[in-house]
């Protein structure tokens, strides 16, 4: 019979690899109701890499994002922010949620929108001043909606309106990009507009971690990948870890049904 | 207009104007967030809270009854948890029972009790006494630059107006926490921000509203205001700043309107009594909501 003990060493490079992160999860657990969303779940997302949170319906990769940021609480576990928590750290972390959680009949225009992003700069009453102004355009500029400033966000479509939520965390000026399906709903165009931004932000040295959903181009899109269901059943970088069995692991009998191209699949 | 004027319609017509901007204010947010009938709902709680205060303290005065009003409420939130609970009935219906339990209870308690000394009454808890807020020293309009003149102005009116500053202040300070919170919640909470706090001080300031009116212009007019100017509002602009904007002026317009309505009205088409100031005013926020959704600028929605 063997008994494992924790090393001082172990303890020590697990410290020093949460510093290193930007974002870092140990234990999260997160229940709703009678069974848990997401159970003891480990996360070290790796800096300057783009990141995907993948598994089936249900499998709580939302939830790990929005407990990862204080958004829902959990019943257990500690989130770090380059080794600090995550109160201090705010002002790093830029969020993207679902499109679908907001309401999009309320009346506000699209410039208004992405200065939403620099509430923790302008605070309570701030007055948003030119230079505001320009950065919420530019941000705009970035995500090709500039000519819609003025629009309210009702009136736009889907993708457009995918787009000005992406502007509204490039306002945030964050190092850390956390998005929740940016790609669900979105025409084409936009998907090939919001994985550029994304792609020059990881060029730029920021993080990305986001909760896609389309298997097929996981590869395409994503250095690392996390294959969640309830449980981490595998992450590291996509080849290592973007493989049949650790797919068959995670999605179980619905594989078939989440339209995984066999070639794309690495391994 | 003179004289007569100032001592019996302007004090009315002003404190009108303070309840109808005072509910509207928050009535923007309470909208926007889906919460329209959490006005109703307060107006409503409120009652018994403020006839077992007056029972208990034997005055009508703010302090007591704001503190009637606010163990009323925090009983209807315990009751409406153990009948969602024990009862295993949806939220939705146990508020329903909840709210209009109290009301009821509220009504049978001041039918019960001897209320008759004071302006206190089931008719008083609808409609409010508007007309009989008048100000009998006032000589004319040079009366409201008069020190002695204006400290025997309804006690109402500086009453209602300090509820007007604490809401629109309140409004003013937290707008954009209020904003974001009530647009983007999930964002709101990413960026730090205490969503249920916000929640929270919004439905409390509604309170405050609500309350300080009730005495004044009864519980109708409150749910009216609430309601009606934001929505019509809304129909006006895509802009929220805008939209409180216009909401302020549709609740002033109802305001005046209501009040010249009720007084006159019934003189013009022959009839020899006026109706309920409160009453009219109410429906004449009701008709320019009909108004805007009819002919609105901005009634298009995209579901």
């Amino acid at each position: 019979m063997s008994l494992t003990l924790v090393s001082a060493k172990s303890v020590e490079d697990d410290r020093k690899a949460r510093f290193e992160s930007p974002l870092s999860v140990r234990g999260l657990t997160v229940s709703y109701g009678e069974s848990p969303a997401i159970f003891s779940v480990d996360v070290t997302v790796r800096a300057g890499a783009m990141t995907a949170i993948v598994g089936p319906n249900g499998a709580g990769k939302s939830t790990l994002l929005k407990a990862a940021l204080d958004v829902v609480k959990p019943l257990a576990g500690s989130v770090q922010i380059y080794g600090q928590p995550l109160a201090q750290m705010r002002d790093r972390i830029a969020y993207v949620p679902q499109r679908a959680s907001v309401d999009w009949d309320f009346p506000t225009r699209v410039i208004d929108v992405v200065l939403m992003g620099m509430y923790r700069q302008l605070g309570l009453l701030g007055r948003v001043r030119a230079r505001h102004r320009t950065l919420a355009l530019d941000c705009l500029d970035r995500v090709g909606m500039r000519d819609f400033e003025t629009r309210q966000i009702g009136q736009l479509s889907g993708g457009q309106q995918q787009r000005v939520f992406l502007a509204r965390a490039l306002a945030q000026q964050a190092d850390i990009y956390v998005l929740d399906e940016p790609f669900a709903g979105v025409d084409a165009a936009t998907e090939k507009a919001i994985i550029a931004v994304l792609q020059e932000l990881r060029d730029a040295g920021r993080t990305v971690l986001a909760v896609h959903h389309d298997l097929t181009t996981v590869p395409d899109y994503f250095d690392d990948v996390i294959l969640l269901n309830t449980q981490i059943v595998a992450a590291g970088p996509v080849a290592d870890v973007f493989t049949e069995d650790n797919l068959q692991a995670a999605y179980g009998g619905r594989l078939a049904t989440a339209r995984v191209d066999p070639e794309s699949v690495a391994g | 207009m003179g004289a007569e004027f100032v001592a019996l319609s302007l004090p009315p017509i002003l404190i009108g104007i303070c309840v109808a901007v005072a509910c509207a204010l928050p009535g923007n947010f309470l909208v926007l967030r889906g919460q329209a009938l959490i006005g109703d709902a307060i107006s409503h709680v409120v009652l018994p809270g403020i006839v077992v205060a007056f029972l208990v303290t034997g005055v009508v005065a703010a302090g007591p009854m704001l503190a009637g009003a606010a163990i009323a409420a925090i009983v209807a939130v315990v009751a409406i948890e153990a009948i969602r609970r024990l009862g295993q009935i949806e939220a939705g219906a146990a508020m329903g029972v909840v709210f209009t339990a109290m009301f009821a209870g509220g009504v049978l308690l001041l039918e019960q009790s001897d209320t008759s000394s004071v302006h206190l009454d089931v008719e008083h808890a609808l409609f409010g006494n508007l007309e009989s807020l008048i100000w009998l020293d006032a000589t004319g309009w040079a009366s409201l630059f008069d020190v002695q003149a204006l400290a025997t102005l309804p006690v109402e009116l500086p009453r209602m107006a300090l509820a007007l500053i604490v809401v629109a202040a309140f409004v003013w300070i937290f707008w954009r926490p209020l904003t974001l919170a009530s647009f983007d919640e999930g964002f709101a909470q990413g960026v730090g921000l205490p969503t249920g706090a916000i929640g929270l001080g919004l439905v409390i300031v509604s309170a405050i509203a609500a309350v300080a009116a009730f005495d004044a212009v009864g519980s109708i007019i409150v749910i009216a205001m609430f309601i009606c100017p934001p929505a019509a509002a809304r129909m006006m602009t895509n802009r929220l700043t805008h939209q409180v904007a216009w909401s302020a002026g549709f609740a002033t317009l109802a305001a005046v309107i209501g009040y010249v309505l009720a007084g006159y009205g019934p003189l013009w088409i022959g009839a020899s009594a006026s109706v309920s100031a409160a009453g009219m005013i109410a429906t004449v926020s009701g008709l320019i909501l009909a108004a805007a959704a009819l002919c609105g600028p901005h009634r298009a929605r995209n579901g």
